[in-house]
């Protein structure tokens, strides 16, 4: 049924750290290997090996230069995207046969690969690319919350998981219930201003990412003066292995250790 | 997005299909019974085989053919479903008419009801394919008032040039049929220009700031794709057509467009002629509906590195 389950009380979904996501695609390949194996049919590759190597993937990890104002360096904002189970997903309502479904359970989008026709217009529907057709299998693949997973019980509790939230080495994935305004992911958003991606759009994706933190590194500030050479036995030593080591005609002075200066100019 | 052959050969040949039908119902309850059996039948064949043609065809660009008929249960929420329901409905109509109109069932005192059902149903379907597309709120050029209206006016005008055709083979070319030809293209024509104007006027509201949710630190550029070649969300939906080729292609669309209507008024003359009109007039169409998927920039581009959709 594509007629979308009146609005769940849980809502299961992602929450993405855009300051500590360092890009390294962990998430993207266990993804696959979880994922090429389960649920579905495979993620097929097509000429893995090849020239045009091109496969089905339910997380693509983009890489975005932001240049902020006022400052002279652009940063690097490493941005996974994935299915982001909306509240009111136009993928779903658009499908004519009704393998594309909300659970009204948990709110998790699926597509049933038994009854999808490969229309591809559930894609279309999608503002966030997050659906994949796979032209091995004539489906639509798409990103299932590792729902085979996360109520696994042959698993232990610990891995009860999304794939990519597991595989994260640095912590910027996090899953829990979006609907329960006291569970973590809803702290964490709370407190860090998680945003909606399109908003305007109105599909409500229940996934939220939390924006990059203000610049706490230095790069990106001019140099730093160095303490001026203040005479100490320390300075003269310096200057005296400096003479010695730069050879006779060298002559130094104190003030030349003062590096500010020339950085500066 | 990426133009479909099949999906254009589909809504192109359905639409003429179903235009002719349209128009066959209202000459029915003008006319009565048509003028001949074998003209009947011809003209009916004609419009059914178009429409048959188109749909078989747009079952070629699904993954599984096999399972298209899953494809009439979702008719509550899904505009496909609903045109899928509506074609198959409109055989009913459409062969009852068929029947009484060329005179194979006598039944008179049927052929108005039934034309008008069939006009009726063959336009709701044609309605249900436009909406297909105007209701999808990621693609600017199609979320606009007039893409119902322009395909409308298309299924209606290369039908109408189509009955011209055939009613020329059978020596019953009228008038009338020039009249209601030329008055649907130079409507087509208004409602083409009109739509380029909107889908070129239109501010692009979303931005790649907007779609990252980047804007909040600073201005956001592309600097990698998360892979080594295109997938299949560039293939599909990144596919744009050259901004000064899609300018040579509209000048093309209406020069044929306007070519047909000079040869539908030319088959006052010498009616053969209005068989190339239809052709031309089909030819427009293709180019059209080629356009009307190559000039349509999806929102997703925005991750890919458009600057606004």
């Amino acid at each position: 049924m594509t007629s979308l389950p009146p609005p769940s009380a849980k809502k299961l979904g992602l929450v993405i750290d855009l300051d500590t996501c360092v890009g390294c695609q962990a998430c993207v390949t266990s993804c696959k290997e979880w994922n090429t194996q389960g649920y579905s049919e495979p993620l097929t590759d097509t000429t893995p090996y090849g020239a045009d190597a091109s496969g089905v993937w339910l997380n693509r990890v983009h890489g975005y230069e932001v240049k902020e104002q006022g400052q002279d360096q652009s940063r690097i904002v490493h941005f996974p995207r994935s299915c982001l189970h909306c509240e009111t997903p136009a993928c779903v309502t658009v499908c004519p046969t009704g393998a594309s479904y909300k659970r009204a359970e948990d709110g998790i989008v699926l597509v049933n690969p038994e009854t999808c026709i490969g229309c591809k217009l559930c894609s279309w529907a999608c503002p966030y690319g997050a659906r994949e057709y796979d032209v091995s299998h004539g489906v639509m693949k798409k990103c299932t919350l590792c729902v085979d997973r996360i109520y696994n019980e042959n698993l232990e509790v610990e891995d009860r998981q999304p794939a990519c939230v597991k595989a994260c080495p640095t912590g910027a994935r996090h899953f829990g219930d979006l609907g329960d305004a006291d569970s973590k992911v809803s702290q964490l958003v709370a407190e860090r201003g998680g945003y909606d991606l399109l908003p305007e759009m109105g599909y409500k994706p229940v996934n939220k990412y939390l924006p990059p933190r203000a610049r706490r590194d230095a790069t990106n500030q001019k140099a730093e003066a160095l303490p001026k050479p203040d005479g100490s036995a320390f300075d003269r030593l310096f200057v005296w292995a400096d003479k010695l080591l730069s050879g006779k005609q060298a002559t130094v002075r104190a003030s030349d250790l003062d590096h500010s200066s020339k950085l500066e100019g | 997005m990426h133009p479909a052959y099949s999906v254009i050969l589909f809504t192109t040949s359905s639409g003429a299909g179903y235009g002719l039908l349209a128009l066959l119902g209202l000459v029915g309850v003008n006319h009565g019974q048509a003028s001949s059996l074998w003209f009947g039948v011809t003209a009916m064949l004609v419009a059914l085989g178009l429409v048959t043609i188109g749909l078989l065809s747009s079952t070629f660009h699904l993954g599984h053919p096999e399972r298209a008929w899953r494809a009439f249960s979702q008719w509550r929420s899904s505009w496909l479903s609903r045109e899928g329901v509506a074609a198959v409905a409109t055989y009913v109509p459409a062969l009852l008419f068929g029947l009484v109109w060329s005179g194979l069932i006598e039944a008179p005192s049927w052929v108005a009801p039934l034309g008008i059902f069939t006009a009726v149903m063959a336009m709701v379907t044609v309605c249900c394919t436009a909406k297909i597309y105007s209701t999808l709120t990621t693609i600017r050029a199609w979320n606009n008032r007039l893409t119902v209206p322009v395909y409308a006016a298309f299924s209606l005008a290369t039908g109408a040039l189509m009955l011209a055709a055939i009613s020329s083979l059978f020596g019953r070319f009228q008038l009338f049929q020039v009249i209601i030809g030329v008055m649907l293209l130079v409507i087509l024509i208004a409602l083409k220009l009109a739509y380029w104007r909107a889908i070129d006027t239109n501010p692009r509201n979303h931005t790649m700031e907007d779609a990252t949710g980047l804007g909040r630190i600073g201005r956001v550029s592309q600097w990698e794709v998360p892979h080594t070649s295109e997938n299949y969300i560039q293939k599909e939906m990144g596919y744009v057509v050259a901004r000064r080729h899609a300018a040579k292609l509209r000048r093309l669309v209406i020069l044929l467009l306007l070519l047909a209507a000079l040869a539908l008024l030319a088959a006052i003359l010498a009616p053969a002629i209005a068989i190339l009109a239809a052709l031309l007039a089909a030819a427009a169409g293709v180019f059209e509906r080629w356009l009307f998927f190559a000039e349509a920039q999806h929102v997703v581009t925005l991750f890919y590195g458009a600057k606004a959709a």
